[in-house]
């Protein structure tokens, strides 16, 4: 258990703010409702080493595979190292400002999580758990998208939104998902309205072309955005973001959320996870992403307050990395990682899944963490317990085999 | 119109000295193969019908071919190359070292790090000085002193910019479209990410010298010279990786084990050669990898070039795809890897199919990348013959092809410029590279070894087709002031102060009079527009048409974001 002196150094504040959760995520279940229920999901682009984000201390397996990038093991009053979580994993010492969330059961690690598809290639791994179909390279439309389309239709042009300059392929299909890099930059900018009248009325037609489409929906969403002035809402309760693409993203988001504009489903990724040289341990390259990562989510949670009942967020990572360390201090490619789920009614505080092990014979091709918990199965409950989304259709050809984890309360 | 695919494929066919009859044979069976090299037409009847049919070549036809071949037409450009001959143009494209290009030679004068070598950028543009970053973290140099000790124009970030004001430059005015188009292509096939690490100080060579030369040559040569240079070899770590057990001799590192390092030998197969379906294992990854310990980069912050160390080698014997490389082979391994993946059959469709996609549809038609595989098969992975098998198809010219792809931002931003007649300088290329990197392609900068794709679902969203037309109403209004766009020139002669003689010649010069009936109709509306037709105060009616909104609105038009 971490002591207080690590709590309070991991982030006074937040402990005082949460010191009261979850009693919040009961007060104020039933005005959820009418303001409806936000999923945001999150990639970790590159494959984390969830092996070292969320640490396997009490496995003997993790340091002897490790000699020169494995986390040191986590001792009582020494907040420079790892964080213990509950006698057998500990969190990466750069998740510290997550700790309060996981002390205050808004936070929930799955383990050992990932695609029963064997592939270690980058692309096709993120191709299958965006699409939610391993082994399936031409299912025409992603995951998040479907999980979109089955809610209620609510015509809300921000019910699907990516931060980013690209449409990610978790939100292709159907369902007119929205991208954008930034609130402020979503408009017509530098003509007058002539200018954006024209353009409007070229895009009007033809909605079932992917340009015309897209065009239609991007001005109904101008509209809603200008009248919503959503980019004017400042972080709340204090709440600092990291600066960087993954900050900014996450900061948008809440802002969305809290400007009421519909949003049911969000995401945002983060690149540079493909620690495969000097990967580095309490500190260097993986810490360096994983601080940013940690205080995004403390940031994002924070900002949100009360509003996180609503809202859950869903980590996830195309595959995990090699359990030893290669050649040049770095980890390759691998199978099983860890994924996060944060907020709404998750019943935090507890790493779920069953734990493989890491000894030599328990390893998956004798290499790599054992996948446990098919990252569809964990997909399928927040879906439906988070979203109450209908699940049936969600991941074509998929049936769980494994009992639900139970996540939610 | 009627989409004349006969006209265009003896067009093209005439360059080639095929017999025209061989249109007629092109069903499943792979195309024959023209004759690279030849130019002239070899008869004067053969050129008498070719240019009698080329006058029936409407500018449809034109357009499609600039479209596809080029970052799309400037202002009179498909009148030119219809009264040229397409099969005239191909050729010359085909063959960029015989085009004269010093006008952009010239434009580029300025930026002087494309001609430095790797050594000289490492000491001319140096890492900042840790302790100067120090100082100014703590506050103890302001960032005006830090910006006089270490100004921008000497920072390292000065070369990727030098980089991408060359390649919007290049691709708005070079003469060798061609080329551009393949130098962009290749580079995003064996892709690497500016911003990681030493990467920075190799990229310019890496463009220079392991994709340029080899944009028209044979794709092998590609394979082998990017395997071997600095800028692959640190971005897919091979730099590190060594046999078992090795120890690090000398350096900061002295004493440390290294070993094997998959990451290259993995995306050499997956994404450069075989393609993810093609047939290979984890054992292979492995095996490939081995084979390529000891292909490194000397002196990687001072010198940075390539060097086989055999000490990092190892020696053993190694089973690529079922072909075993006996032990001792040393440096040669990895060009023995090199050969057995650029033979396989599975490089052939792999290469095939992203060309097709490239040229002609998201989704290649399985005939034509059957005849590009057997094309690459036959010889050895000629990209013009290659290239020639597309251009020359059926498929090529089908009626639901045209128009079919979408231009990705860095097609978007140049065809928009060259449209409208602009001229960047070198900084007029950096702000047209800020333009790419705003709409969603930062150029040189595509983290992921896959480089950018090249679909319409992945540069089709919202807030992209805002900044398509925002970056259209910014050209148009002079906001990119050192690109130069010629509006007057497009418009010149015409009675300005009639809207709709305005929006005639806009249509044809920016999309060569193929606007869709919807578009000229939407645009037409809008020409009551008050704003738009500038009506004067006293009610005399319109005195003098907005020509840039309408241009702007033209250029934001559907139509104008496909190729």
């Amino acid at each position: 258990m971490p002591t207080r002196r690590t709590l309070l150094k991991a982030g006074g504040c937040a402990l005082v703010a949460y010191a009261a959760a979850p009693r919040f995520l009961t007060r104020t279940a039933r005005a959820a409702e009418a303001r409806g229920k936000v999923l945001v999901a999150v990639f970790q682009r590159g494959a984390v080493d969830g092996l070292s984000m969320v640490m396997p201390h009490g496995d003997a397996g993790y340091a002897g595979a490790r000699p020169s990038i494995a986390l040191r093991s986590p001792r009582p009053g020494e907040s420079d190292r790892a964080v213990d979580l509950d006698g057998f994993f500990a969190f990466h010492p750069s998740l510290a400002p997550l700790l309060p969330l996981w002390e205050n059961h808004s936070l929930a690690v799955v383990h050992a999580c990932g695609s029963p598809d064997t592939t270690r290639s980058h692309f096709d791994a993120q191709d299958y758990m965006e699409s939610g179909t391993p082994g399936v390279k031409s299912t025409p439309d992603g995951w998040l998208a479907r999980v979109a389309r089955t809610l209620p239709a609510k015509s809300a042009p921000f019910r699907a939104v990516a931060l980013g300059a690209v449409l990610p392929r978790t939100l292709q299909g159907d369902v007119g998902a929205i991208s954008m890099q930034s609130i402020d930059r979503f408009d017509v900018r530098g003509g007058d309205a002539s200018a954006g009248r024209g353009f409007e009325s070229l895009y009007d037609q033809g909605v079932h072309d992917l340009l015309h489409g897209t065009g239609r929906e991007t001005f109904e969403a101008v509209k809603m955005l200008r009248s919503a002035n959503a980019s004017r809402l400042a972080p709340a309760n204090g709440a600092d973001y990291p600066r960087g693409p993954f900050g900014d993203a996450m900061r948008q988001i809440a802002q969305l959320i809290k400007a009421n504009v519909g949003l049911e489903v969000a995401f945002a990724d983060m690149q540079g996870w493909d620690t495969h040289v000097g990967q580095g341990a309490e500190r260097g390259q993986l810490a360096f992403r994983l601080r940013d990562f940690g205080q995004a989510l403390a940031a994002f949670s924070r900002d949100l307050g009360d509003r996180m009942a609503d809202v859950c967020v869903l980590t996830m990572s195309e595959f995990g990395r090699t359990v030893a360390e290669n050649g040049n201090r770095g980890t390759d490619h691998g199978h099983g990682t860890a994924m996060l789920v944060l907020g709404g009614a998750v019943r935090g505080g507890r790493v779920y899944g069953r734990w493989p092990g890491l000894g030599r014979h328990q390893l998956f091709e004798g290499r790599d963490l054992a996948v446990t918990t098919d990252f569809r199965t964990l997909f399928t409950e927040v879906a439906a317990r988070h979203l109450g989304a209908p699940t049936a259709a969600l991941f074509p050809g998929f049936t769980s085999t494994q009992p639900s984890l139970g996540l939610f309360t | 119109m009627r989409w004349t695919a006969s006209v265009l494929a003896a067009v093209f066919l005439v360059g080639c000295s095929a017999p025209a009859s061989r249109v007629a044979d092109r069903g499943n069976a792979p195309a024959p193969a023209p004759v690279p090299g030849a130019a002239a037409p070899t008869s004067a009847s053969q050129a008498t019908t070719a240019r009698s049919e080329l006058r029936a070549a409407g500018d449809r036809e034109v357009l499609h071919a600039l479209s596809r071949l080029t970052y799309g037409p400037r202002p009179g450009e498909v009148e030119r190359v219809r009264a040229l001959g397409l099969d005239v143009w191909l050729e010359r494209q085909l063959h960029p070292e015989k085009i004269d290009d010093s006008a952009t030679e010239a434009a580029l004068a300025e930026l002087a790090t494309l001609r430095m070598t790797t050594t000289e950028l490492l000491h001319a543009y140096p890492r900042p000085d840790p302790q100067l970053r120090a100082k100014l973290a703590s506050g103890e140099m302001s960032r005006q002193e830090m910006q006089e000790r270490y100004p921008m124009e000497k920072r390292p970030a000065r070369i990727t910019a030098e980089l991408q004001a060359a390649k919007m430059v290049r691709a708005v005015t070079s003469e060798r479209q061609l080329q551009e188009v393949m130098v962009d292509f290749w580079f995003n096939h064996f892709n690497v990410f500016a911003n990681k690490g030493d990467v920075r100080w190799y990229v310019s060579a890496y463009e220079r010298e392991a994709i340029r030369p080899y944009a028209l040559g044979k794709f092998p040569e590609l394979v082998r010279a990017t395997a071997h240079h600095p800028a692959m070899l640190f971005y897919l770590d091979n730099w590190l990786s060594a046999r078992p057990d090795f120890t690090i001799p000398a350096g900061p590192n002295r004493g440390r084990k290294a070993g094997l390092n998959e990451n290259y030998a993995r995306e050499l197969m997956e994404l450069h050669t075989l393609g993810v379906d093609g047939g290979y294992s984890q054992k292979d990854v492995t095996e490939v990898a081995r084979a390529f310990t000891g292909w490194t980069i000397e002196r990687p912050q001072a010198e940075g070039r390539f060097v086989f160390r055999a000490s990092m080698h190892d020696t053993g014997e190694k089973t690529v795809l079922g072909r075993r490389i006996p032990a001792g082979g040393g440096r040669e391994d990895g060009e023995r890897v090199i050969e057995i993946l650029t033979r396989h059959p599975s490089t052939a469709r792999f290469i095939a199919t992203k060309l097709v996609r490239r040229f002609v549809s998201d989704v290649p038609p399985p005939a034509l990348v059957d005849r590009v595989a057997a094309t690459y098969s036959r010889t050895g992975g000629d990209i013009p013959t290659m290239l020639r098998t597309i251009f020359e198809s059926r498929e090529f010219l089908g009626e639901d092809i045209y128009r079919a792809k979408i231009k990705k931002p860095f097609e978007f931003v140049a065809s928009a410029t060259r449209a409208l007649g602009g001229r960047p300088d070198a900084q007029g290329g950096m702000a047209l590279a800020r333009a790419s990197a705003e709409i969603g392609e930062p150029l040189y900068e595509a983290q992921p070894p896959t480089g950018y794709g090249d679909r319409a679902e992945v540069w089709v969203n919202s807030g992209a087709l805002l900044a398509r037309m925002n970056f259209a109403l910014g050209l148009v209004s002079g906001r990119y002031q050192r690109v130069t766009v010629d509006l007057p020139a497009l418009v010149a002669g015409a009675d300005t102060s009639v809207p709709a003689v305005v929006l005639d010649r806009l249509l044809a010069a920016i999309l060569a009079n193929q606007a869709s009936p919807e578009t000229r109709s939407v645009l037409a509306k809008h020409l009551a527009d008050p704003q738009i037709t500038r009506q004067t105060a006293d009610d005399r009616g319109p005195a003098n048409t907005d020509v840039a909104k309408l241009a702007a609105l033209v250029i934001g038009s559907p139509e104008f974001q496909r190729r």
